[in-house]
């Protein structure tokens, strides 16, 4: 069982407490199968790209509310996803960060138990510790060693997929 | 005692700024000790639970002509204790060199960089950057942990507001604060081989001086140090080895299951526990590690930790002998002729 003293304000952006223990099964499985998420994600980000100029004809603000519905379902069921804004689940080994009590985007704090669990729940895999293991698996492990800026918490709730297809054709400031 | 201070550690007078040095990024003392190629040496100071000056200053004279740097803890196990900023302001009014510690666990990127500029218009010369524990193991589990930043996005922040003269927001800063940055590392948790890398980006987010995490298992340093000297980090990096004194085998095994990222190897509880005076004893490991440290190639310095024991830090320095003759900073040297003339020199 995870420890009483769950507090769900460490669980910002979204105040979403940690699943009981087993919880973190499908979770888990996503970073085992990091490599095959990481073609998949690849396939994906290529249709999306083509499909750019449709999107665009029916609107980003009009898609923003369905597709981060479907974002929301989707990736919280694999990657219990907080819904960041701002994915960077290809540079963490399929690990989402934000699961990190302490929202760490770069690496481990230093108080990971010798057993890999996290500091602050200790029943909890730390993320980063399994972030390693997946970016091991993946053809662009080595994303895992480019420090990444500070998260804009601005972005929070809003589709990530989305953001790269603008980004990725020059609609968006990346 | 009547060994001089090196002659650019000294100012006209104790609480003044020193003299720019080229290529430096603060004027600090412990970045000019670095800088020199000596062995520096950091202490921790016990941040006092009262408002009282008087009992920083007791705690930060029992390390003088001692240690290069004292570290002010910033609510260090999510305690309560007098912050850090005003410990540091307090500090730099005597004349020591303290180092800010920032933990992102209780501000914001508005707070921190406030701060920052605070620190440095108060002569803080050293910026410890920290991500900070939880506050579940603090006196107050129930408080909002914020960890608006990690500490690789603090580090990055701050050395731009120091080299650039902006905020993150890139507003103009009309004078950019003069600090040397740090971040801190535990070769000691895992993942024992994303640790070396995880220093790598905190190199790159500007790290220019590390303390790392209490070291007890001398394997594992060796293993981490291999790793870091490969990737050449040493030479981008001014590495401080963290060391303490464990006050008996009782507190050994206390901090080991209570205190996060505390790892200390049954060997060193087992030494301790045939010992007959453990106090002692924990004191002779911590000059020992302070020896092998001064011994392995890369490591810069020696970062004391003696929570609650601070009054041995002195002797522990002197016994261990590294400082090799060298004195560092103190209020009551009076410049000789001699170290006069080599100022003006």
């Amino acid at each position: 069982m995870l420890s009483a003293a769950l507090t769900p304000s460490a669980f910002e952006p979204r105040g979403k407490r940690p699943a009981a223990t087993g919880g973190f099964r499908l979770r888990l499985w996503s970073v085992r199968h990091s490599a095959g998420l990481e073609r998949f994600y690849n396939l994906f980000e290529r249709v999306l790209i083509v499909a750019a100029p449709l999107l665009r004809r029916i609107g980003y603000d009009r898609l923003e509310r369905p597709v981060a519905f479907v974002e929301r379902h989707i990736k919280g069921a694999l990657f219990d996803c907080r819904m960041c804004g701002d994915c960077v689940l290809s540079s963490t080994g399929m690990s989402c960060p934000m699961n990190c009590p302490k929202a760490l985007r770069n690496g481990p704090c230093g108080g990971v138990r010798a057993n890999g669990g996290c500091e602050v729940y200790p029943d909890m895999p730390c993320v980063w510790v399994k972030a390693w293991e997946g970016s091991r698996n993946m053809r662009a492990g080595a994303q895992i060693n480019v420090p990444l800026p500070p998260v804009n918490n601005a972005l929070k709730g809003s589709s990530s997929w989305l953001r790269l297809v603008r980004r990725r054709t020059g609609v968006e400031a990346a | 005692m009547d060994v001089a201070p090196h002659p650019h550690d000294i100012g006209h007078d104790p609480g003044a700024p020193l003299v720019d040095l080229p290529g430096h990024s603060s004027r600090g003392r412990l970045e000019r000790v670095l800088r020199r190629g000596e062995f520096a040496v950091t202490a921790e100071l016990n941040p006092p639970d009262s408002a009282d000056p008087e009992d920083v200053y007791e705690r930060a004279k029992i390390f003088e002509g001692w240690v290069d740097g004292i570290n002010a803890t910033d609510g260090s196990g999510a305690h309560c204790h007098m912050s850090s900023v005003a410990i540091c302001a307090l500090l730099t009014r005597v004349g020591y060199a303290p180092i800010l510690q920032i933990s992102c666990r209780d501000y914001n990127r508005i707070a921190i960089q406030g701060n920052v500029l605070g620190a440095a218009a108060l002569q803080v010369g050293n910026v410890l950057c920290l991500t900070g524990d939880g506050v579940q193991c603090g006196d107050h589990p129930e408080a909002k942990p914020v960890f608006d930043l990690d500490s690789i996005g603090l580090l990055s922040i701050i050395c731009h507001m120091r080299d650039k003269g902006q905020f993150l927001s890139g507003r103009k800063i009309t004078t950019p604060p003069r600090v040397f940055v740090g971040a801190a590392e535990n070769p000691f948790a895992p993942p024992f081989d994303f640790r070396p890398i995880r220093l790598a980006k905190k190199i790159t987010a500007g790290a220019q001086f590390v303390q790392t995490q209490y070291c007890f298992d001398l394997p594992l340093m060796q293993r981490f140090m291999n790793k870091v000297r490969d990737m050449g980090l040493d030479e981008k990096c001014f590495i401080l080895a963290g060391v303490g004194p464990l006050a008996s085998a009782k507190t050994a095994r206390w901090m080991r299951a209570n205190v996060a990222g505390v790892h200390i190897p049954d060997e060193v509880i087992a030494r301790l526990e045939g010992a007959k005076d453990q106090k002692n004893e924990g004191k002779r490991i911590c000059i020992e590690m302070i020896q092998q440290m001064r011994e392995m190639k890369g490591i810069a310095g020696v970062h004391v930790m003696a929570y609650r024991q601070e009054q041995y830090v002195s002797e522990i320095v002197h016994e261990s002998g590294v400082l090799k003759g060298r004195a560092p900073w103190r209020r009551d040297f009076v410049p000789k002729m001699q170290a006069v003339e080599s100022l003006q020199a």
